[in-house]
C-alpha cells in the first residue's frame, strides 16, 4: 500500500512560553523550538505499522521552508521511506484551503492509496485534511483510532462523544485524520536523525507541482486571520485563597452549594 | 604386612583388574567435562569486547577479599556462615578428593608435600571439614525444604522452582562426605578386627562414627564396603563435576574468574561498545543489547556464575514495591537463553532472538533505578547497571521509548532540561538568595574560582530551588569564590546516560564541558548526586568535583562556617544515603559529620537500611517521568522505615531524594507528623551569621 502522511512543523506547546506579538498579527517566535506535530507523529506511526503488516511504502511530505527539513527527516528516521518537501514563498500566507490545494497536487503526482494527516495541529484550524478530501474527492473519516486493512477496503475506528467508539468501512483511496492515542509512536533520537542525514529530500516548488503562484498566498486565501490575543481573564473565575486544606474545604462547600456535590 | 583391605587400585571384578575401571571413570568424566565446558566457553568467544585484562593487583586484592574471604557472605549471617563453611570444607577436601581419585589405579598414592608430618595434619583437617560440610548440608537442606525462605521462591511468571536442584546438590554433597568416610571407616574397622595398627580417625568426625558404627562387621563385608564406598565416591565426584555447569552449581567453577574479572569502579557506565571512541559511535550499526550475543563476554560470565542465592532481589527496590523486575531473574533467564541457544547436542537454533519481548519485557529494563544495592549485594561481583544501560541502549535504538520519556528526552533535546523550560531562566532562582550573598554569572562574563553546578531540577523546580538558595548561601558563608553558568549550563545528563540515550548524553556532555572549561575555575561543586557523579565519573578533562557536604565539613575544618545550637532539639533526624552519593562515590560519613556538626542535634539511623544498604527513594532524573507498575511507591517504603527508626525528620542530600520522600509522607499519611529536609537546607538555618 502506497501511504502518504502530511506533517508539519509546530513550535510545541510544552517547550515554548507562547507570547502573542503587541499588533496581534502572531506570535513571538525568536525564542522557539519547534518539532512535529504531535498528531503527525501518531500517523506516520500508524503508517509505518500498515506498511510493515501489508507491504507498500511510506511518503512523509511538509508544506514549510527549508526549516521543515528537520521534522521531515526526524519521521523518516521512524521509518517512513521517502520524504517530500514542498517549498515556495508563494506559499506563505495561504488558508487552509490554499495548503489543501499544493498537498493536493502532490497527492496527485504520486499514487497514493491512502493519505493520513493528523487530527489537527498545534497551531491549526483542523481543517486541511478534510478540505484535501473534498477537492481529491475521495472519502474522508476524522479523529481515527483504528485501522484495520481488508480487501482494498478499510475497517476503521473513530472515536465519538462521551468515549463511545463506532467502526466504520471506507473504500480506498481515502484521507483520514488521526486521533492521539491510535499507537505508540516509536521514539526517534539524535543518532536516529543522522542516520537518514544524508538521503535526498525532493523539492517541489509551485510550478513543479503545476499550480499557479497568483491563486495561493494571501492573494487567494478566502480567510484571513484579523486578530490574535489572548483572552482577558474572565469575570467568573474566582481565586480561592488559603492553605491546601482551606482551599479544600472551600471548594467542597462550593460544589455544595451548586448543587455539584450532594 | 599384608593390608588389612584389598585397596581399590589391587582389587578385581569378575576378573577384571578394578584399575581399569577406575582409571576409566575419571578419563570419562573429564572428557565429558571438556565437552561441555567447550560448549559453555563459545558464547563467551562470540560475546562482545571488554577489556578486562588489566589492573591485576586490584584484581588480585579482590579474589582475596570477596572471593577467598567470602567478605560479602555474612550480610546474610546464616546463610552467609553456612557458605563460608561450606566453601573452606571444599577447598580443603578437594587435595582429599584428588588424592582419592588417583588411588584408584596407584594404591599408597598421596599428592606432593602431604606426607609426613602435614599429611597428618591435613588428614584430620580433611575430617572434621567433612564433617562440618555434611553437618552444614543438612541444615540447608532442612532450611531449603521446611523453612523456606522467601529469597528463594520463584514466582510463576519466572519458571519452574529451583529447589530440586538445589537439593540434588546438596545430596551429591552428602553422597561424596559420607562414601569417603565409609572408605576410611571401613578400612580401620578391619585393621582392628586384624590387630592391625590402625589409621587414625579424628574422633566425633564423620569417619569416626562411621569407624564406630562398622566395628564387629565381617571382613568380607568390610572389603565389600571399601569398594562400593570408592567407586561410588568416584562416580558422584565425576557426574558432581558435569553437573556444575548444567545450573546455579556453576558457580563452583565459575566465581574465582566471575571475581577476579568484576568490576572495580562505581559511579561508571561501561562504554557503548569497549574499543570505540565517543567520536566513533555514529560508525556503529547497532547500539546496545538486542540480542544475547550483545552482551560482553564478562556478562555471560556473570549469568553463568549466578548462584540463584536471591540477595541481589532481595535489596532490590524495584522488587520489594512489586515492580516487574527482579534482577535474580535477569541472570537466570539469560543463562537458560544461553543454554538453550548452545546446547550441548544437537545444532545451534539458527536465529538469536531479541531478548525484549522474548526473556524480558520492556517495563522489567525501565523499572531499574540503577541505585546499585544488587551490585553491592552480590557475593559472586555479578554487574547489573551496564547490563540495564546496554538493554536500553538496544531499547533506545529501535524506538522502543515509553511516551512518558519520550517527551522530556525531546525538551532536554531541544532546551537541555527534561520540562522544556526556557534556558534563558535557568538562574532566575538567584532572585531569591537574598541579602549579603551575591551570585557571579559566568555567562556575564564574570570570573571565580569554583563553579556551583547546579543542574537541572535544582535549578527550575520551585522547591529545590531553595536548595540552590541554601547551597549558595552556605558558600557565601564559607567564603567561596564562585559563580554558577546560568542559560549555558545544560542537564548533566546523568539519567540520559543511563536510560540508554547515549547520543543526547555525549551532545549534553560536550555542551557542559566546553561551557565549563571556558570559565578556567579551579574546582566545581554540586549539590545534586546525580550530577556530582556524571561530572566526576561520566565526563573528563574537567577540574576536581566536589560534593557540597565536602565543603561543609572543609569550612567548618578551617573555622569559616560556624554552626549555632540546633533548632529544634527534641526532633529525631535520620540521614538518608542518596544511592549516587552513598554507593556509587563512598560519600557515607561526611554528609553524617555535617549533621553532627550541629550542636545538640539528635541523629539516630535505620540501622539495617542504612549506608550501602541503602535503599532508593524511587529514582532520580527521567525516573521521575517514567510511570511505572508498582503496587506502592519506593518513597513510601522509604518513609516507613524512618518512621520505625523514630525519625520525627528525615535528612538527605539530593534534590531527587527530597522531591520523592516529601511525596511519599503525603502518601503515606504522614504529614505533620514527619518532614524532610535537604543537608543544605538545614545547615544553612543554622549558619551562625
Amino acid at each position: 500500500m502506497e501511504i502518504m502522511v502530511c506533517v508539519k512543523r509546530v513550535p510545541d506547546s510544552a517547550e515554548n512560553e507562547i507570547v502573542v506579538k503587541g499588533d496581534g498579527s502572531d506570535i513571538k517566535r525568536d525564542d522557539l523550538v519547534y518539532s512535529v506535530n504531535e498528531w503527525d507523529n501518531y500517523a506516520v506511526e500508524e503508517a509505518i505499522q500498515i506498511v510493515d503488516r501489508v507491504g507498500g511504502s511510506v511518503t512523509v511530505v511538509t508544506i514549510g521552508n527549508e526549516d521543515s527539513e528537520e521534522v521531515v527527516r526526524r519521521e523518516m528516521a521512524m521509518g517512513a521511506h521517502k520524504g517530500l518537501m514542498l517549498v515556495d514563498p508563494a506559499f506563505e500566507g495561504c488558508d487552509g484551503r490554499g495548503m489543501a490545494a499544493i498537498l493536493k497536487a502532490a497527492v496527485q503526482q504520486g499514487k497514493y492509496d491512502l493519505v493520513l494527516t493528523g487530527a489537527q495541529a498545534d497551531d491549526g484550524a483542523g481543517q486541511v485534511g478534510a478540505m484535501l478530501a473534498a477537492l481529491l474527492d475521495w472519502p474522508y473519516a476524522s479523529l481515527v483510532n483504528l485501522i484495520e486493512v481488508k480487501d482494498g477496503v478499510l475497517s476503521i475506528g473513530r472515536e465519538i462523544e462521551g468515549g463511545n467508539q463506532e467502526i466504520n468501512e471506507i473504500s480506498m483511496p481515502c484521507v483520514l485524520s488521526i486521533q492521539t492515542g491510535i499507537n505508540e509512536p516509536r521514539y526517534v533520537g539524535i543518532r536516529g536523525i543522522r542516520k537518514v542525514a544524508s538521503v535526498e529530500i525532493p523539492v517541489l516548488n509551485a510550478g513543479a507541482l503545476g499550480l499557479d503562484a497568483a491563486g495561493l498566498g494571501p492573494a487567494g486565501a478566502r480567510v484571513k486571520r484579523l486578530d490574535y490575543f489572548v483572552p482577558p481573564a474572565g469575570v467568573g473565575a474566582e481565586m480561592l485563597q488559603g492553605s491546601t486544606d482551606e482551599i479544600a474545604a472551600q471548594l467542597i462547600d462550593l460544589l455544595k452549594a451548586k448543587g455539584g456535590l450532594k | 604386612m599384608q593390608p588389612a583391605l584389598i585397596a581399590p587400585a589391587n582389587a578385581a571384578f569378575v576378573g577384571i583388574p578394578a584399575k581399569i575401571i577406575f582409571i576409566l571413570i575419571p578419563l570419562v568424566g573429564i572428557a565429558v567435562f571438556a565437552y561441555i565446558m567447550k560448549h559453555r566457553i563459545e558464547p563467551l568467544l562470540q560475546a562482545a569486547p571488554d577489556p578486562r585484562f588489566s589492573r591485576y593487583p586490584e584484581r588480585i586484592r579482590a579474589v582475596i577479599k570477596i572471593w577467598l574471604a567470602q567478605w560479602r557472605h555474612p550480610r546474610y549471617l546464616l546463610a552467609g556462615v553456612l557458605h563460608i563453611i561450606v566453601f573452606f570444607g571444599f577447598l580443603t577436601l578437594a587435595a582429599r578428593s584428588t588424592q582419592l581419585v588417583v588411588l584408584g589405579f596407584a594404591a599408597d598414592f598421596s599428592l606432593p608435600g602431604f606426607g609426613g608430618a602435614f599429611g597428618h595434619f591435613y588428614s584430620v583437617l580433611k575430617d572434621y571439614a567433612g564433617t562440618a560440610v555434611f553437618i552444614c548440608a543438612v541444615i540447608l537442606a532442612v532450611r531449603r525444604l521446611a523453612f523456606k525462605p522467601a529469597r528463594y521462591d520463584v514466582p510463576e511468571r519466572y519458571g519452574q522452582d529451583h529447589t530440586p536442584e538445589a537439593i540434588l546438590v546438596l545430596g551429591l554433597i552428602c553422597t561424596l562426605l559420607v562414601s569417603e568416610s565409609l572408605f576410611d571407616a571401613s578400612l580401620v574397622a578391619a585393621q582392628v578386627a586384624k590387630g592391625q595398627p590402625t589409621h587414625f580417625l579424628s574422633p566425633l568426625s564423620l569417619g569416626w562414627f562411621f569407624g564406630h558404627l562398622l566395628g564387629g562387621a565381617s571382613l568380607p563385608a568390610l572389603q565389600g564396603i571399601h569398594l562400593t564406598a570408592y567407586t561410588i565416591h568416584d562416580l558422584t565426584f565425576f557426574f558432581f563435576l558435569c553437573f556444575l555447569p548444567m545450573g546455579k552449581h556453576f558457580h563452583v567453577i565459575t566465581s574465582l574468574f566471575n571475581v577476579f574479572f568484576m568490576r572495580l569502579d562505581y559511579g561508571n557506565v561501561k562504554p557503548v561498545r569497549h574499543g570505540v571512541a565517543d567520536s566513533q559511535l555514529d560508525g556503529l550499526k547497532s547500539f546496545g543489547v538486542k540480542k544475547f550475543e550483545d552482551f560482553t563476554w564478562k556478562h555471560m560470565l556473570d549469568f553463568y556464575s549466578c548462584a540463584d542465592c536471591g540477595r541481589c532481589s532481595d535489596r532490590c527496590p524495584a522488587n520489594r514495591v512489586k515492580r516487574p523486575l527482579s534482577p535474580r531473574f535477569i541472570s537466570i533467564k539469560a543463562r537458560d537463553r544461553c543454554f538453550k541457544l548452545y546446547p550441548l547436542w544437537g545444532r545451534k537454533p539458527e536465529e538469536s532472538q531479541p531478548l525484549i519481548g522474548g526473556i524480558y519485557s520492556e517495563d522489567e529494563i525501565w523499572s531499574c533505578t540503577t541505585c546499585g544495592a544488587c551490585e553491592q549485594e552480590c557475593p559472586l561481583g555479578i554487574e547489573y547497571i551496564d547490563k540495564m544501560v546496554d538493554l536500553r541502549r538496544g531499547m533506545v535504538d529501535e524506538g522502543m521509548v515509553p511516551q512518558s520519556l519520550q517527551k522530556p528526552l525531546s525538551a532536554l533535546e531541544k532546551r537541555g532540561n527534561p520540562w522544556g523550560k526556557m534556558e534563558k531562566k535557568r538562574a532566575d532562582w538567584v532572585a531569591g538568595v537574598g541579602d549579603g550573598c551575591t551570585v557571579k554569572l559566568f555567562e556575564k562574563g564574570e570570573a571565580a574560582e569554583t563553579l556551583y553546578f547546579v543542574d537541572s531540577i535544582t535549578s527550575y523546580d520551585d522547591r529545590m530551588q531553595k536548595i540552590a538558595q541554601a547551597t549558595t548561601r552556605i558558600l557565601c558563608a564559607a567564603g567561596v569564590d564562585f559563580g554558577v553558568l546560568g542559560k549555558d549550563e545544560k542537564d548533566s545528563g546523568h539519567e540520559v546516560r543511563r536510560f540508554g540515550e547515549e547520543m543526547l548524553f555525549q551532545t549534553l556532555k560536550e555542551q557542559n564541558t566546553e561551557a565549563i572549561q571556558a570559565t578556567e575555575v579551579k574546582r566545581i561543586v554540586t549539590a545534586d548526586p546525580h550530577a556530582y557523579n556524571a561530572l566526576k565519573n561520566d565526563y573528563s578533562n574537567l577540574p576536581p568535583v566536589k560534593h557540597i557536604s565536602e565543603i561543609i565539613i572543609e569550612s567548618l575544618g578551617s573555622g569559616r562556617l560556624k554552626l549555632k545550637g540546633a533548632e529544634n532539639g527534641s526532633k529525631t533526624y535520620v540521614y538518608h544515603d542518596p544511592c549516587y552519593l552513598g554507593r556509587h562515590n563512598a560519600l557515607y560519613d561526611i554528609p553524617r559529620r555535617a549533621i553532627d556538626a550541629i550542636p545538640g542535634i539528635r541523629r539516630g539511623e535505620m540501622p539495617a537500611d542504612c549506608r550501602d544498604r541503602s535503599f532508593c527513594c524511587g529514582g532520580g532524573g527521567l525516573m521521575l517521568f517514567y510511570e511505572p507498575e508498582e503496587e506502592t511507591r519506593m518513597g513510601v517504603v522509604r518513609v516507613k522505615m524512618a518512621r520505625d527508626a523514630g525519625a520525627d525528620v528525615i535528612v538527605t542530600a539530593c534534590p531527587f531524594c527530597l522531591v520523592n520522600i516529601e511525596d511519599a509522607i503525603k502518601v503515606a499519611g504522614l504529614e505533620g507528623k514527619m518532614e524532610a529536609i535537604d543537608l543544605c537546607e538545614l545547615i544553612d538555618r543554622h549558619i551562625q551569621r
